[in-house]
This record gives C-alpha cells, structure tokens and sequence, in this order.
C-alpha cells in the first residue's frame, strides 16, 4: 500500500507527464480559461513562432476585465460599441484571436458570459482534480471544488497553448482547518478575510492550501469558491477544498459536466481524491470559527483585517518595523487615526460583485439586508454586478433585481466591473468604497480610491446607514 | 530568452514591504496588447513622490531593485515583469516573492534573487554609494566592501536563464511523452475530453 497522500498530492500525481532529474515536472493541464488581458501577446507569440493550439476542445475564451457593465445592445438589439479605444482594441484581438486559433468563445452579449472564475465553474467546464490555469491570480478561485487551479502569467498562457503543459516544480501543502460553528452575519468573505489576517499576505507563499474543518464542509459550493478565490491574498499558489456530496450536487446537469456512466465513474474517482488519514502537511493552522466576525479592511493589504467591533490601529502597536512604516502609509493613504471605531468611517460607494463575491448565493446575501430599505443619503454610487449573465436571469427570476433597484442600487451587466481600475467602473480619488471585491491595494479601485473590502450583507448593511457597519445589527 | 549570467551596476534601495502588481504597473497599463513600452507606467504612484528612488540621479538607469518582503505580490500580470524589464531592471533582491511574480520574472530573464532581510538591510546601504555585483553561475550577491551573500535557485531555472532556453521549444521536445498522457487519460478519464461527453 502507498503511503498516504494529500488532496494536493493525488491530483499532482496524476498530472506528470515527465519528471526531470532536477524534480521538475512537466504537468499536463486539463482545463485553460483564457481573456482578453493577458491573452493577446500569447497568442502573439504562437503567430510569430508559427505553433498551434495543441488542446483547443480543453480552452474556453470569454471577455470580462475591460467590458463597460452598462448595456451592451441598443433598443435595436444592436451591439453598442466599447468607447474607450484601448478596452475595445483588446475585445476585438480575443474575438479574432479565439476562432483564429479554434477556441470556443463566449461573446459579451452571450448570456453565459460573465467573469472567467465565475464561468468556468458554471459551465461545469472546472471540475474537481483537474487542473486549470488562467492568466489571472484569482484562478485559485475553482479550487472551491477541489480543482489544482492557479494564476499564470502571459509567457505561461503561450506555453499552455501551444503544449498543454507548465513546466513546475511541486509546492509545498499547507492545511488551514477552521473548526466551529459560524455566528450570524459570518459568511465565507468573513472566514477569508480572518483567514488572510492570521497568515499575512505572504504568509501561504511557497505552499498549496487545502481548507478543511467543520466549517469548510458547511459551505456551499459559493462559499467554496470564495474562500479558495483569495488563497492568493495570502500568498498560496492555490486554494483546495476536497470535493464531496455538496461538490458532486453542483456540478450534476452542468452543460460540461460529465453525463451518464460517465458521471458516476467521474464521481467515483473524485471521491478517491480525499486527503488520506495520516497524510501529512508540511504546515498546519487550525483557526476557531467562534473567533471570526464580520470582518473588514483597514489599509492597504489584505492582511489589514479587523472585526467590524475594532478600531483602527496605531501603527506603533506591530512588532515589525517594516510593517510599523507600512501601516503608517497606510493609514495616511486612507485618511483614518489610530483608535477610530471601524463603525464610524462613512463610505460615498458601494460595489458588489467580482469574482470573489458575485454568485447568486452573494447576492441573496446582499438582498437579504437591502429589503425593504433604502440606501443612506450620503451613497453617491452603488453598483450591483452580477457574476455572468445566468447569475443575473437567476436573480431577476428571485426579484433580486428589484429588491436592489427599490433600494437605490444599480444594477449592471455581468464583468469584472469596479474591482480593478480597468472598465469606467472606477471609485473617485479620495473616496471610500465598501467593496466585496478582494483587494485593497493603493489604487487599486482607481487612482486615490479607498477601498475597505467585506462580504456582500456588509456592503449591503453600508448601503443602508452609509458607514461601515456590523450587518448583525440590521438582521437580528 | 536573451542569456544571462551576471548583472553589475546601481541599485534602487526601494525596501518596501508588500510591494503590489498594482504598485509596480496599474491596470489601466494593462489595456496593451504588446509587450513593450511598459516603463512608462512602472511604479507610476511611487514616483509621483518627490525624492523617490527611481527619479533619483544618483540611481539613474540601475539595472537592480531591492525591496521588502512578498515582492509582486497580488496580480498575475506579467506586465509587471514587462515593466520593469522596460525600465531597464534585470534583477530585483528580496527576502521573498510571491509565486507567480517570481515565475513571471524567470520568463522573462528579470532575476528575482531571495536573500534574508539581514542582507537586503546589508545592500541597501551599500546601495547609496557603490555597485553591487549579482553572479547567477556561483549564486552570490557581492560588493566592493567584500560582502558575499550566497542565494538558492531552482536548477532549472538557472540552467534556462544561463543558456537563454526557449522553454516552449524545450518542451514541444516531449512531445510524444503528451501525447502518451493524452491517450491515458482519454482512456481511464473520458470526460475530460468535452468533445467526447
């Protein structure tokens, strides 16, 4: 009997398609999502090396970081075009690229497009113990169905291309365990977010997580996809959860997923694909659900996680020097003092979506806590943006949509929209956002933005009162 | 991939902690779909502080960084890389990085050398005054005040930076090995060929 192994172990091992003699391996690569940035130089690249797609029936194209989220058909049905000439320059090099090359392309006013993280999944095109790249760090994302799925670079997009494979050498395994029972108002943003704060932003780096524990196990599949989306907010080159009943329950009837025999033979080996007993991590964190409340950001990384009860904290108070500096830019960066209840800081926007949070499970949580009221005064933008076009039917079918519209929110076309910079979704210089997005970084909403992230019933809880507020005092 | 076995010359003694792929190119460079022309925008909010280390003559055209811990960290953008290769970077020194920053370097023969923080104080003092001398076939980071600090890195990604290695073409050479996987899989895992559900 071979020893015992890991999630992560199994699904490497069955990828090798050669080990050199220096531990490198050649990994084969099941599954490719491919958009429209950090796509065109790849392909580029095979047109001046004269290579092909060698796997193009395993890669799926779809547009999502630079599409406008208003609408994309005029009264007439017709396109309406992009405005800004650099966004529709680089649509148009994936909408001739992807036929070019034989890929299967889904076109913005498709209703299954939507952001790559959020299609794939429901597509059934992500499947547990495959593994899947992109050309975006937020791959880790599909790792919520036990997927080995991660962030590469354009170079690495060329190389799947036109091989299939990555040249990698195997990463070190990390178990996060979170043990308990989660409190009202906890969702998986909550959980992550905690997650980030104990580990720091590098403090997965080097390593694969698999998050596991009670809580892990109560998740949907939504939750799961959120928690694995941020694994690179701590570092981790991937995030893993093992598939189960609730995995094998949301891939069923999935346009790409397996059907027939075929299905029960597929479920039959992912279930192999648990963690054996006694297999061993190279690090364990074991993290106590009790400990974790709806949480936010205070600065300008990820690791900047506080419980919505805590102040604002004064740089003096870290042990590292380095970090003492940091939190002070910080904080001059967001315009907060030391000792400031979190509760008291207003917010001029609100966005909610990305593809950490804007499934339709995101957006009952959100609706939950705006019905039947009205967004504050001070709210100058507040954005809702589902995670592709059948998350949007899905919502407008549930009265989403109007919950949100009565409440003072807009609601948009499916993308990446607001959590990046790169579509005219922007937060102003100097203004806050409450933002479900995943990143705080300077800028990263927009030059000067102000970003505090958080689950959707937060951002929906600081709609309602415009500041930053502990959604437990609007659901109890 | 040009080859590449040393790099010799001033430093930009940057030091930042948790320097971001937003920090080192922001997203609205990213609407390109070429790979050069990047340094432009490189480190673009860091430079519009008077006194940064980039707009400093005294490190005018350094070919290397030195910063803090979890450098690149965030965006899997290789633009980053572009950026700084752009801006004439061939190296950046930290005590670590993230995963995909520093596989990004790698492709793109921007040397990302991992040092312990002892050191990296080390160098960005000797930064202020003289060279520093990076040598990929010994593994040491060296001044002219007899500084000599040992680094690790993967064998293979010394052997394709020293010998400037087309990795694509390398590995079009197993082409037969994926073929074989190929064949395997569509056998014991059909599914995962969609053409085939």
């Amino acid at each position: 009997m071979s020893a015992p192994q890991t999630l992560y172990e199994k699904i490497w091992n069955a990828h090798v398609v050669e080990q050199r003699d220096d531990g490198t391996c050649l990994i084969f690569i099941d599954r490719h999502l491919v958009h429209e940035v950090t796509s065109p130089q790849a392909f580029e690249g095979l047109r001046v090396a004269g290579r092909r797609v060698r796997r193009p029936d395993l890669t799926l194209a779809v547009p999502d970081h630079n599409l406008p989220t208003t609408a994309r058909l005029d009264a007439n049905g017709n396109n309406i075009p992009i405005a800004d000439p650099e966004s529709a320059q680089q649509l148009e090099a994936l909408e001739r690229n992807a036929p070019e090359f034989g890929i299967d392309y889904i076109d913005a006013t498709d209703v299954k497009q939507g952001i790559v993280h959020v299609v794939g999944p429901e597509q059934g095109f992500s499947l547990p113990g495959t593994t899947i790249v992109c050309g975006d760090s937020h791959t880790a994302c599909h790792g919520g169905l036990g997927a080995l799925a991660f962030g590469i670079g354009t170079s690495e997009v060329e190389h799947v291309l036109a091989t299939q494979t990555l040249q990698l050498s195997q990463s070190k395994s990390m178990e996060v365990r979170v043990e308990g029972e989660l409190g009202p108002g906890v969702s998986a943003k909550d959980v992550v977010l905690h997650i980030t704060g104990v580990l720091g932003a590098s403090g997965g780096t080097g390593h694969v997580i698999e998050y596991t524990g009670s809580v892990i196990r109560a998740l949907s599949i939504e939750g799961r996809l959120t928690i694995s989306n941020m694994a690179i907010e701590h570092g981790a080159r991937a995030g893993l959860v093992a598939p189960d009943d609730v995995t094998f329950a949301y891939l069923k009837g999935r346009p790409m997923a397996p059907k027939g025999a075929q299905w029960d033979t597929a479920v039959a080996y992912w279930r192999s694909l648990a963690t054996d007993a006694g297999a061993v991590y190279d690090k364990v964190v074991t993290i106590n659900a009790a400990d974790i409340a709806p949480s936010v950001t205070w600065g300008t990384s990820p690791e900047d996680v506080l419980p919505i009860t805590g102040v604002v904290p004064d740089p003096s108070s870290f042990a590292d020097p380095s970090k003492q500096a940091a939190a002070q830019k910080s904080l001059d960066y967001m315009g907060l003092t030391p000792g400031m209840p979190m509760t008291d800081i207003s917010v001029e926007n609100i966005f909610i979506g990305s593809c950490t949070n804007s499934r339709i499970e995101d957006l009952r949580a959100a609706a939950a806590v705006l019905k039947g009221r009205k967004k504050a005064d001070n709210i100058k933008w507040a954005i809702v943006v589902p995670g592709s076009g059948l998350v949007k039917q899905m919502a407008e079918a549930e009265g989403l949509d109007r919950i949100f519209i009565n409440a003072g929110l807009e609601w948009r076309e499916p993308g990446c929209s607001a959590c990046l910079g790169m579509n005219p979704d922007k937060v102003p210089a100097g203004e806050r956002c409450a933002s479900t997005s995943n990143r705080n970084f300077v800028g990263r909403q927009g030059p000067g933005a102000r970003t505090h992230l958080v689950s959707p019933a937060m951002a929906a809880a600081a709609a309602v009162t415009g500041k930053l507020t502990d959604v437990r005092a609007l659901i109890n | 991939m040009q080859p590449i076995s040393s790099v010799k010359g001033k430093a930009y003694p940057l030091g930042l902690k948790n320097v971001d792929t937003d920090i080192i190119i922001p997203a609205v460079w990213l609407k390109t779909i070429s790979r050069s022309g990047l340094g432009k925008g490189a480190f673009q909010t860091l430079r519009t502080v008077t006194g940064n280390v980039f707009d400093d003559p005294a490190y005018a055209g350094a070919p290397i960084l030195i910063a803090g811990d979890n450098f690149g960290c965030g965006s899997s953008r290789e633009h980053a890389a572009w950026a700084m290769a752009d801006l004439g970077i061939s190296a950046v020194i930290a005590p670590s990085f993230s995963d995909i920053f520093s596989g990004n370097a790698f492709k793109n023969g921007l040397l990302a050398i991992v040092l312990p923080q002892e050191a990296i104080d080390r160098l960005m003092e000797v930064a202020k005054t003289d060279d520093i001398h990076i040598d990929l076939e010994t593994q040491t980071v060296t001044t002219p005040f007899q500084d000599r600090f040992a680094f690790e890195i993967d064998p293979f990604r010394k052997h394709c930076l020293i010998n400037g290695v087309d990795e694509i073409g390398l590995t079009l050479k197993s082409s037969d090995a994926i073929s074989a996987y190929e064949n395997k899989i569509s056998a014991s895992q059909p599914w995962l060929s969609p053409n085939q559900v």
